[in-house]
């Protein structure tokens, strides 16, 4: 951004927020007197689970929240870069965004205009201000080029669709910085990308601080926020409950709600086998006979595209095998084989006889559940013989018989994905097969269905194929691991074996990438 | 954010009608009624002349006043409603159960007879629904079987091609392939999740369909081409009125308003219950 020119920064604080509380209708008072306070060049990281206020806030800083009449927004004190946003009209605070403030947003995909070409979506916010035309183009390759995204030329005309994840990724932070913001907010910019892809994303962000930007970023991920912030904020119903510099946070959080969310971020290899159990290598032996489903060097092709290619993996009673890849690595698609919901183009599924009863456990349980059907009939239906009651199977994942008189939709993500377990149990499963199960949770609601997962899996010697973009999650459950990439396997081996010493370059650059430790990456 | 949203339950189909939504439930209500049993709200004939009445203006005697031949115009239209409505329920469930054939064959029978079947549909969807409907009419002749046929006949492509896409997405819906790998076979999947995730959203575009079918009805008619007079079929009413019209307004605009009302009500009525089950 060197040829950016910035705006002269004479204030002491690019932010500074005292007692802010913000009331939507509906939904009460959602924030309750925040204070917080950001220099130029810092990054203060935003924590908290889902419902803690950390969107709201988001939006109150770019004065979005205040556009909706009905929200009532009061404080001490409500500065952004030099705009008083108690005092603006809605004029004032739109005039401030994009120049004083820009957002980076979750979902690039759908973030970005499929129609418009990334020019247009990166200089847009240049060409509501009227900058000449001749400048805008100039300004958009210079904010292409800072967001990591060099010979931008080519890229100007092509459509958001053209462009992959990382690439959007990169194309939104650009429009957000095109105007050369004194802050910048980025709300969950990494949760929908992969781990290496995210730590680029993560690290242009703190390049993006070490050149003078303020910069507030809001995760629910404790890795992705340890990596760039300073100073971490923990926001717990509508309040900042601690907050501290990162490193301190980290290693010695004050405040029992910082102390579950680090508890609850997936770390380490799986937990020990319990005490009831056999302390021996292999797993609790069930007392079931020993099922299997092996590929054995399977290869599926879309339009003469290897989705996967020559892949050999075994999955058996007792045992949980993880899948790790980027997106488009050909996880799902190997899982479908496996699961005969598709036939290979070469090679062979085998099986144990008598053939295993496998059960799914999709990422979006929501899609899975027929909408017209209350969660008592869902369970019901996918009842065999020999399962439990509709209440027990409930009570098993943790869930209050209140429940089945309800529809799917009215429940909370982390209810959904306990109904599909509890469905998936219904079947009298030998084998499990969970595609990115808790990929959509947060992180507490993530850590408790894994809880339960491993449980569950112990307890009924269950085999199981778990697939997972999340390298530590995959860590915290799986006996051997499968690394995927272009659908090949490049590498498979025990667990810890993996992690430890892996044997091929990727898996070695994703290992780098998922486990980052506080400042890992702090750049001088 | 989206939890909050997210976790609002379905309300009662019904507490959701509003206002608007709950005159048309009545105003439907009045019309079952008068479809169902007429001689309990009007025990009079409707083809009863009385000559001494002839061209009465509306009175208490007679509210809506009377026709040439002294007949009670509002007793005509509560008796008529049977002919008008009738006609377009009956005409509405041929096309609506031949679009249901036709939209689950070809949702889910093989590709040849899906794209058979999707070029048939667009010919008849090049044709506007009320010329093809007079051609039918043309080729099988006027009266009230034909009326239906005909109507019946033009709807269905409509229905046709709506359950065709509904159909098809809902095969293709996670869940349905969640009943596939549990081994539920293909006649209970369509039954227990395919057939009643397609017919919800049918019956709320159907009642839609009810109010358009009886303004057709009413124009076939009107052009002498369905029920005929004295009928007190609305259309055939509104058109043996438009001789008058200059002297006996009240033969054409109460028949006319009970044609709007009914095709507004069912219309209101269609469209709060798709908001409801969408």
């Amino acid at each position: 951004m060197s040829e950016v020119e910035r705006v002269p920064d004479e204030r002491a604080a690019a932010l500074e927020v005292r007692g802010l509380r913000v009331a939507l209708p509906g939904a009460g008072e959602v924030l309750r007197g925040i204070d917080l306070s950001l220099s130029p060049g810092e990054c203060l990281g935003i924590v908290g689970e889902s419902g803690a206020g950390k969107s709201v806030l988001a939006r109150t800083l770019l004065g979005l929240a205040q556009d909706d009449s009905s929200a009532r927004v009061t404080g001490d004190a409500l500065r952004v870069a030099g705009t008083d946003l108690l005092a603006a009209g809605r004029r004032a605070r739109r005039r401030m965004r994009g120049r004083d403030i820009g957002l980076v947003l979750q979902d690039a995909l759908q973030s970005l205009d499929p129609l418009r070409t990334i020019g247009a979506e990166v200089s847009e916010s240049l060409a509501v201000r009227g900058v000449a035309r001749r400048d805008r183009r100039r300004m958009v390759l210079d904010a292409l080029e800072a967001a990591g995204l060099p010979g931008g030329e080519t890229l100007l005309g092509k459509r958001s669709g053209e462009l992959s994840g990382g690439m959007r990724q990169r194309a939104l932070i650009a429009s957000a910085i095109v105007g050369a913001p004194a802050v910048l907010i980025a709300d969950e910019p990494t949760t929908a990308l992969d781990a290496t892809t995210a730590v680029h994303v993560l690290d242009l962000l703190g390049e993006l601080r070490d050149r003078g930007t303020a910069l507030i970023l809001i995760s629910h991920d404790l890795n992705a926020v340890a990596r760039v912030a300073d100073r971490v904020a923990v926001l717990d119903a509508g309040r900042v409950v601690e907050q501290a510099p990162t490193s301190r946070l980290l290693e010695s959080p004050a405040h029992p709600t910082t102390r579950a969310l680090l508890a609850a971020v997936p770390r380490g290899p799986k937990p020990a086998t319990g005490p009831s159990a056999p302390s021996g290598s292999s797993a609790s032996a069930p007392a079931s006979p020993e099922f299997f489903l092996a590929a054995q060097g399977v290869t599926r092709s879309y339009d003469g595209v290897a989705a996967v290619d020559d892949a050999s993996v075994e999955v058996r009673s007792g045992e949980v095998l993880g899948v790790v890849g980027e997106s488009g690595s050909g996880k799902s698609t190997l899982a479908r084989l496996l699961i005969g919901a598709e036939s290979p183009d070469r090679g062979d599924v085998e099986t144990s006889s008598p053939a295993p009863r496998v059960r799914l456990l999709p990422q979006d349980p929501l899609a899975s559940f027929d909408p017209r059907h209350r969660v008592g009939r869902i369970l019901a239906l996918s009842r065999r013989d020999g399962a439990p009651s509709e209440e027990e199977l409930l009570a098993q994942v943790g869930l209050d018989a209140s429940l089945l008189a309800r529809r799917p939709a009215t429940l909370s993500g982390g209810q959904r994905q306990r109904v599909a377990i509890a469905r998936a149990l219904a079947g009298v499963p030998d084998l499990l097969v969970c595609d990115e199960p808790v990929s959509a949770l947060d992180v507490t609601t993530q850590a408790g269905v894994l809880e339960l997962l491993t449980r569950l899996q112990r307890e009924r010697g269950l085999g199981m194929l778990f697939i997972s973009h999340d390298l530590a999650v995959v860590r915290q459950i799986s006996d051997r691991v499968a690394v995927m990439r272009d659908g090949r396997i490049v590498e498979q081996g025990g667990t810890e074996r993996v992690y430890a010493q892996p044997q091929h370059p990727f898996t070695a650059e994703l290992i780098a990438a998922g486990t980052p430790g506080p400042g890992a990456t702090r750049r001088s | 954010m989206s939890a909050v949203t997210a976790a609002r339950p379905s309300a009662g189909r019904w507490t959701a009608l509003g206002a608007g939504g709950t005159v048309a439930l009545a105003f439907v209500v009045v019309l079952a009624a008068a479809v169902a049993v007429p001689w309990l709200l009007a025990p009079v004939s409707p083809l009863a002349v009385s000559p001494a009445d002839g061209f009465a203006p509306p009175s208490p005697a007679h509210p809506f006043g009377a026709d040439e031949s002294g007949r009670d115009v509002l007793v005509r239209i509560v008796h008529g409603a049977r002919s008008s409505v009738g006609i377009g329920l009956a005409a509405t469930a041929l096309g609506a159960g031949l679009g249901l054939v036709i939209g689950f064959a070809s949702g889910l029978g093989p590709r040849w007879l899906d794209s058979a079947l999707g070029r048939v549909i667009e010919v008849l969807f090049a044709l506007p629904t009320l010329v093809l409907a007079l051609l039918l009419v043309a080729v099988l002749g006027s009266g009230t079987g034909p009326s239906v046929l005909a109507i019946g006949l033009a709807t269905a492509p409509g229905y046709a091609r709506i359950l065709r896409s509904r159909v098809r997405t809902v095969a293709r819906g996670d869940y349905v392939a969640y009943a596939r790998l549990e081994g539920v076979g293909r006649a209970r999947v369509l039954l227990r999740h395919i057939v009643p995730n397609t017919l919800w959203p049918l019956v709320a575009t159907a009642t839609l369909g009810i109010g358009q079918a009886v303004v057709w009805v009413a124009a076939l008619s009107f052009l002498g081409l369905g029920q005929e007079p004295p009928s007190p079929e609305w259309g055939a009413m509104l058109g043996a009125g438009r001789v008058y019209i200059s002297t006996a307004w009240w033969m054409t605009v109460f028949p006319g308003l009970a044609i709007v009302s009914t095709a507004t009500a069912l219309t209101v009525l269609g469209r709060r219950l798709s908001g409801a089950t969408a």
